[in-house]
C-alpha cells in the first residue's frame, strides 16, 4: 500500500508598496523552485492569477503599507494564513516609501499634483476606483501581527529559501551570516 | 603586568590588568562582547548598554564595569542576547535606518551587531523623527538620521583633536547632536577630514562625500565575516 | 568676532559674569540669570558667553538644551507652565489650561503670534497640597480656580509686570497638619553649632552614627557612614551638598523646610563641613522653588552677619564654611545625586558612572556629601539631642521621623511628620481621607498601595519613602495614575541610556494606545518585556524606577487595565481610519472606499 501523499502546504504571496524586487530575488531560488512546487501550492500570488487569498499555510508579504487596498490585502492575508511572513526591507521597516514620512501627505500631494511644473489644472484624483492613501507608511507589523521577518533589499532567493525550509521542515527559521542582510 | 589576575567570560580564563574594565580586557584577549559606544581608543562612556553583561550574577555595562580577580562574567547567554536585541530594535526604531540607501551599509557597527544577535525585525513601532541632513561641508555629509548619540564624535573631537566641533543637546528622546556653529552648520566649524572625529563614527552619519559605494554592497566589511570575527584594529589581541 | 548686537547682550552679561567671577563651573546659573533679560537665551548671547567663559558654543548650546527651563527660542512675555501632576489632574489642571488657551487665543505649547505668552504644561510643581499650580516665568501660582485663571489671563492681555500682580497669588502655605520632632522642634540657629562645639567633631560624627539616621531623599544610606566615607576621603577640597532638588511628583516637605525650617538645614549642613572638613556648600533649589530664592538668601545672609556662616564660625579659628545656593532649570533627573553634581559644575544633568560615588570623587572630582534637605535638618536635631535619644524614635531599622506629603483625595492635605512605622491607614485616618482605593506613597517611582495593605508601616523594612503620600479614592482610574507617571519619566528620562531614552517612550506610546482603546494582551506582554529590561539594564534610578508604576497596578487593579484591553488579538496603535482623513480630506471624497475599519475582528 502507498503513504498517502503529503498534503502540500498552500503558500499565497503578494506585494504591497513594494517594488517586486523582492518576488523577482525570491524566483532567484532557481531550479531550487521546482523542489518547492512539490511540496506547496501557489494560492494567490503574482505567478498565479487568484484574485483572493483563500485558507493557507504559509502567506508572504512584500512591501508595506501606504494605501486603504495595501490594508485590505494585507488583512485578507492575515485571516487566511496560518503563518505570515514579512519578505523585504519595505515590509519590514517600510523601506524606501516610508522615506516620505516626513513629509506631511497634503504637502506631497499638492506637489505632484498640483505645483509640479508642467502641470496645467492638475487636481487631486478623486475616483472611488482609487485607494487612499495612508499619511504615513508603515511597515507590515505595526498593522497586524507578523510572525517572521526576512530582511534584505531584498532578501537574496537563498535567504527565503531558507526560511522556506526551516518553516517547511518544522523548524524555527534561522538565516546567520552572508544570508542576514538589510541591504 | 601581574598575571595572577584573571577572571572568567563565559568559562574562559581571561587575565586582565589593573584598572581595565571587563570588556577591555576581554577584547584585548581576543573576545567579543557585543558593543557601541565603546571604542579602545576612548575613554568608555556607558551608554549603549549593549555589552550589559553579567558579573557575579549582577547586570552591568562591562565596558564602566572594572574587572575584578575571580569575577565570573556571563556574556553570551540567551537572556542576556535577547536584552541586546531588543536594545538594538530600540536604536534602530527610534532613528531613520534606511540601509538599503546607507553608504555605511555593511560597514557599519549597529547593523552588523544586529546581525551578529539575528535581529530580523525591528519590533517596535518605527518613530519615523523628523531629523534633518547636514550637507554644508564640502567634504562630509552628516546625516542625523542614523545617530544613535554613542558620542563617541564627540570624545573624538573634544578629547583628540581638541576641537569640540561636536556635543549632544535635547533631552531625552529629543536628545540629538549639534555642531559647534552659530548657523549649526558643519561648515562653518573648523572641523576638518582628517580629525579623529571624522572616522569614529560606528554608523552612517559622519560620512565622506563622494566616495558613494566604491566598494560594493556584498563585499564590505562585516559582509566578509561578523562582527565577532572582526577584531578593532587597535586591539593588540586583533 | 565682536559684532555690535554681542554688545548689546555684553550689557546685561558682564555684570552677571563678573558676579560669577567667569566661572564655567557656573554655567547653568549664568545662563538662567542671562535667560532672565528676555525670557530666552539670545543666540548672540551665547556667542559673547562662549567667547568670555572660554567654552565651545556647542558645549553652552548642548547645557541650554538639556533643560526645560531654559530656552533658545522666544517663548513669550508670559511663560505659563501648568504643573501636571495627577493630583493636578484630579484637580482638573487640564480644563483650566484649555480655558486659559482660549481665553488667550494661543495653543499649548505654542507661542502666541504677538509674541505675548505661552502655555505648557510641566512636571509636578510640588504644589499638590493647593492645586492646581502652574508657573509664570518661573514663579509659583498656586488654587487655581476658573475666577483666578481669568484674572491671569487678563493680567497678561494688559501687559502687567509680574511684581504687580496680586500678592494673594502668590501665597503658598505651608501646611503643616502634624508636628513631630522635627517640625515641632523650638530650634535657635547656631544650637546645633554650640553642641558641636562642646562634643567635637569626631563625637558628632558619633552622635549621628549612633542615630542610626538614614538620608531622607529616598535611598536611605547610613548618613553617618557616607560622612565618615568623605571625611576619610582624600582630597585637596571637600564639599558639602545639599539636594533640594524635590523632584518626584508628590513631594513637597523640602519645600516646607526651607521655608520655615532653612536654618536647622543649614546648620546641618555646617555640622557636615565641620565633620568632614568642607569649606564650601551648595543648596541644589530645584527651578521651581524660585520664589523661595530671596528667603533663603536673606538666612544665609542673617546667618553670615551671625558668624554662623563665613571665616571662623562662632569665632572658631579655621572653621571657615559658607554656602551658595544653585538653581535647578527643570530637570527631574538631577536630583540624581551624580546628576546634580554635574548640573552644579554647570553641565548637562547625566547620571555619572558609578563607582566611583561622590563622597569620593564628587564636585569637581574632589569628595562630596549629598543629602537630602530633612536629612540635614535631622542632623541638626541629633547634633542638639544626641543620637541614643534620636535612635529611640521609631523602629529599631527606622530611626527618628519622616515628613510625609499628602495630597490626593483626603480633607487634609499637608505636611504630616510621623515616627517611623506609622501605619498607612493612621495617616489616611487623619487626613481625613475617605472610601480610598490606593495611595501612591514615595511619588511616581515608589510603590501604589492598595487597600488590603493599608496595615503596612511607613519604613524603611516595609514601605520606604522618600516623602510623598498621594491618595486615591474609589473614583479615580489608577490605569490614568499610572499614564501619567509613564509620560512623567518619559519627559525626564536624560537620554543618555538606551533603554530609559528609548524605553520610557516606547511605554508612554503603549500606555496611550491602551487609553485610545487599542489595546490587547500582546500590549500587555509588551510592557513586561520593557520593564525588565528597564530595570536591567538602565544607567540610574530614574530607568529602574519608570515601570514601576505601570506593574504595580496591572498587579493591584487589574480590572482598571482589563477595561482597556478591549480585542483578543493584535490591532494597531494607530486609528487607521484617521490615518486616511487627510487624503479624504484632499480628495474630498467620502465614500465607503474612502474608509478603513479600525481594527480587523470588528469586521
Ligand atoms: C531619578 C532620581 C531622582 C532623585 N531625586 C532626589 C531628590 O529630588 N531629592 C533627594 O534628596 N534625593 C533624590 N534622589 C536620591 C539621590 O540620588 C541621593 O540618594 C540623595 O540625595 C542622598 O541623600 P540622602 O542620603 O540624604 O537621602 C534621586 C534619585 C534618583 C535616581
Ligand atoms: S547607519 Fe547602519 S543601520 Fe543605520 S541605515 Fe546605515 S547601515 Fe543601516
Ligand atoms: S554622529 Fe556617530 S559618532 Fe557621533 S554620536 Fe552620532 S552615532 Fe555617535
Ligand atoms: S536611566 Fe534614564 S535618566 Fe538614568 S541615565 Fe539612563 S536615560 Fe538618563
Ligand atoms: S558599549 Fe558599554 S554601554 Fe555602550
Amino acid at each position: 500500500m502507498n503513504a498517502p501523499a503529503k498534503p502540500k502546504l498552500k503558500v499565497a504571496t503578494t506585494s504591497l508598496a513594494g517594488c517586486f524586487g523582492c518576488h523577482m530575488s525570491f524566483l532567484d531560488i532557481d531550479e531550487r523552485i521546482l523542489e518547492l512546487m512539490k511540496l506547496v501550492e501557489f494560492d494567490r500570488s503574482p505567478i498565479t492569477d487568484i484574485k483572493h487569498c483563500g485558507p493557507c499555510d504559509i502567506g508572504i508579504i512584500e512591501g508595506g503599507l501606504c494605501n486603504a487596498e495595501n490594508v485590505h490585502v494585507l488583512r485578507e492575508f492575515r485571516a487566511n494564513c496560518k503563518i505570515l511572513i514579512a519578505m523585504g526591507a519595505c515590509a519590514v521597516n517600510g523601506g524606501l516609501p516610508a522615506q516620505r514620512n516626513h513629509l506631511s501627505l497634503p504637502l506631497i500631494l499638492e506637489e505632484v499634483y498640483h505645483a509640479q511644473h508642467g502641470l496645467v489644472d492638475g487636481f487631486i484624483p478623486n475616483d472611488p476606483e482609487l485607494p487612499l492613501p495612508l499619511d504615513k507608511v508603515h511597515p507590515i507589523h505595526e498593522v497586524v501581527k507578523v510572525d517572521y521577518f526576512i530582511p534584505g533589499c531584498p532578501p537574496s532567493g537563498d535567504a527565503i529559501w531558507k526560511v522556506l525550509t526551516d518553516l517547511l521542515a518544522g523548524r524555527e527559521p534561522e538565516l546567520g551570516h552572508g544570508l542576514i542582510h538589510y541591504d | 603586568m601581574s598575571q595572577d589576575k584573571s577572571f572568567t567570560l563565559d568559562g574562559k580564563t581571561v587575565p586582565y590588568q589593573e584598572g581595565q574594565t571587563i570588556i577591555q580586557a576581554a577584547m584585548a584577549a581576543g573576545h567579543y562582547i557585543p558593543h557601541l559606544c565603546f571604542n579602545p581608543e576612548f575613554k568608555p562612556h556607558g551608554s549603549c548598554k549593549l555589552c550589559t553583561v553579567k558579573a557575579n550574577g549582577r547586570q552591568t555595562a562591562s565596558c564602566t564595569q572594572q574587572a575584578q580577580p575571580g569575577m565570573v562574567v556571563e556574556s553570551d547567554i540567551n537572556e542576556l542576547n535577547d536584552e541586546r536585541r531588543v536594545l538594538l530594535q530600540m536604536l534602530f526604531v527610534e532613528g531613520n535606518h534606511f540601509c538599503p540607501s546607507c553608504e555605511k551599509s555593511g560597514n557599519c557597527q549597529l547593523q552588523a551587531t544586529a546581525y551578529e544577535l539575528d535581529m530580523m525585525s525591528p519590533h517596535f513601532d518605527q518613530f519615523f523623527p523628523d531629523r534633518p541632513v547636514d550637507a554644508s561641508h564640502a567634504e562630509y555629509l552628516l546625516d542625523f538620521n542614523r545617530c544613535i548619540l554613542c558620542s563617541l564624535c564627540v570624545r573624538a573631537s573634544r578629547d583628540v583633536d581638541g576641537k569640540n566641533v561636536f556635543a549632544l543637546s535635547g533631552r531625552g528622546i529629543k536628545s540629538h547632536l549639534i555642531v559647534n556653529a552659530k548657523s549649526g552648520h558643519l561648515a562653518d566649524t573648523d572641523f576638518s577630514g582628517s580629525d579623529k572625529a571624522a572616522h569614529v563614527c560606528p554608523v552612517g552619519v559622519i560620512l565622506k562625500k563622494r566616495v558613494g559605494f566604491s566598494v560594493p554592497i556584498g563585499q564590505r566589511t562585516f559582509d566578509a565575516q561578523p562582527i565577532s570575527a572582526t577584531p578593532h584594529p587597535k586591539v593588540k589581541g586583533a | 568676532m565682536m559684532t555690535s548686537q554681542t554688545n548689546v547682550h555684553a550689557e546685561y552679561l558682564n555684570p552677571i559674569l563678573a558676579r560669577r567671577q567667569h566661572n564655567p563651573n557656573d554655567l547653568l546659573q549664568i545662563l538662567r540669570e542671562a535667560q532672565e533679560q528676555h525670557g530666552y537665551i539670545h543666540t548672540d548671547a551665547i556667542d559673547y558667553l562662549s567667547l568670555e567663559l572660554k567654552l565651545p558654543r556647542a558645549k553652552i548650546e548642548g547645557v541650554a538644551g538639556f533643560y526645560s527651563f531654559l530656552y533658545l527660542q522666544p517663548r513669550g512675555e508670559y511663560r505659563v507652565l501648568f504643573s501636571d501632576n495627577i493630583t493636578d489632574r484630579m484637580l482638573g489642571n487640564m480644563e483650566l489650561l484649555e480655558n486659559m488657551c482660549a481665553q488667550l487665543w494661543v495653543e499649548p505649547g505654542k507661542v502666541s503670534e504677538d509674541g505675548l505668552l505661552s502655555i505648557e504644561t510641566t512636571s509636578c510643581t510640588g504644589l499638590c497640597d493647593q492645586g492646581p499650580a502652574l508657573l509664570v516665568n518661573n514663579i509659583a501660582i498656586n488654587r487655581l480656580t476658573p475666577a483666578r485663571v481669568s484674572s491671569i489671563c487678563e493680567l497678561i492681555r494688559e501687559r502687567v509686570p509680574l511684581s504687580a500682580w496680586p500678592q494673594e497669588f502668590f501665597a503658598i502655605e505651608d501646611n503643616i497638619r502634624r508636628k513631630d520632632i522635627l517640625l515641632g522642634s523650638d530650634f535657635k540657629s547656631g544650637a546645633a553649632l554650640s553642641a558641636l562645639f562642646q562634643r567635637g567633631a569626631d563625637a558628632t560624627l558619633q552622635e549621628i552614627k549612633t542615630s542610626k539616621l538614614r538620608g531622607r531623599g529616598g535611598a536611605g544610606f547610613s548618613t553617618g557612614m557616607k560622612w565618615e566615607f568623605c571625611r576619610n576621603a582624600a582630597g585637596d577640597a571637600h564639599y558639602v551638598v545639599c539636594n533640594a532638588d524635590e523632584g518626584e511628583p508628590g513631594t513637597f516637605k523640602d519645600r516646607v523646610l526651607l521655608n520655615g525650617y532653612a536654618d536647622m538645614v543649614f546648620e546641618g549642613m555646617t555640622l557636615c563641613a565641620r565633620v568632614v572638613g568642607a569649606k564650601q556648600g551648595f543648596l541644589y533649589l530645584r527651578g521651581e522653588y524660585r520664589y523661595l530664592l530671596d528667603h533663603l538668601q536673606a538666612v544665609l545672609q542673617r546667618r553670615r552677619q551671625q558668624t554662623l556662616l563665613g571665616t571662623s564660625i562662632l569665632g572658631e579659628a579655621g572653621f571657615d564654611f559658607d554656602i551658595e545656593i544653585h538653581l535647578g532649570a527643570g530637570a527631574y533627573v538631577c536630583g540624581e545625586e551624580s546628576a546634580l553634581i554635574e548640573s552644579l559644575e554647570g553641565k548637562r544633568g547625566t547620571p555619572r558612572n558609578r563607582p566611583p560615588f561622590p563622597v569620593t570623587n564628587g564636585y569637581l572630582d574632589r569628595p562630596t556629601v549629598v543629602n537630602n534637605v530633612e536629612t540635614f535638618a535631622s542632623a541638626s536635631l541629633i547634633a542638639l539631642n544626641g543620637g541614643a535619644w534620636y535612635a529611640g524614635i521609631g523602629t529599631e531599622t527606622s530611626s527618628g521621623t519622616k515628613i510625609l506629603s499628602v495630597s490626593g483625595d483626603c480633607e487634609r492635605p499637608g505636611l504630616y511628620e510621623y515616627p517611623f512605622g506609622v501605619t498607612v491607614a493612621q495617616v489616611l485616618a487623619e487626613c481625613g481621607a475617605r472610601d480610598t482605593q490606593a495611595v501612591q506613597v514615595s511619588g511616581a517611582s515608589g510603590v501604589c498601595v492598595s487597600a488590603d495593605e493599608f496595615e503596612r508601616r511607613i519604613a524603611f523594612e516595609d514601605i520606604p519613602t522618600a516623602g510623598a503620600f498621594m491618595v486615591f479614592g474609589q473614583q479615580r482610574d489608577m490605569f490614568e495614575v499610572a499614564r501619567n507617571f509613564v509620560h512623567f519619566f518619559a519627559h525626564e528620562s536624560c537620554g543618555f541610556c538606551t533603554p530609559c531614552r528609548v524605553g520610557t517612550s516606547l511605554l508612554s506610546n503603549m500606555m496611550d494606545k491602551l487609553a485610545n482603546g487599542h489595546g490587547s494582551p500582546y500590549d500587555f506582554a509588551e510592557i513586561e518585556k520593557l520593564n525588565g529590561l528597564l530595570q536591567s539594564t538602565s544607567h540610574c534610578g530614574l530607568g529602574h524606577a519608570a515601570c514601576n508604576p505601570v506593574l504595580d497596578t496591572i498587579a493591584k487593579f487589574r480590572p482598571a487595565y482589563e477595561k482597556r484591553l478591549a480585542h483578543k488579538d493584535f490591532v494597531p496603535a494607530f486609528d487607521l481610519d484617521a490615518a486616511l482623513s487627510q487624503a479624504r480630506q484632499m480628495t474630498g471624497r467620502d465614500d465607503t472606499g474612502a474608509h478603513l475599519e479600525r481594527s480587523h475582528e470588528s469586521r
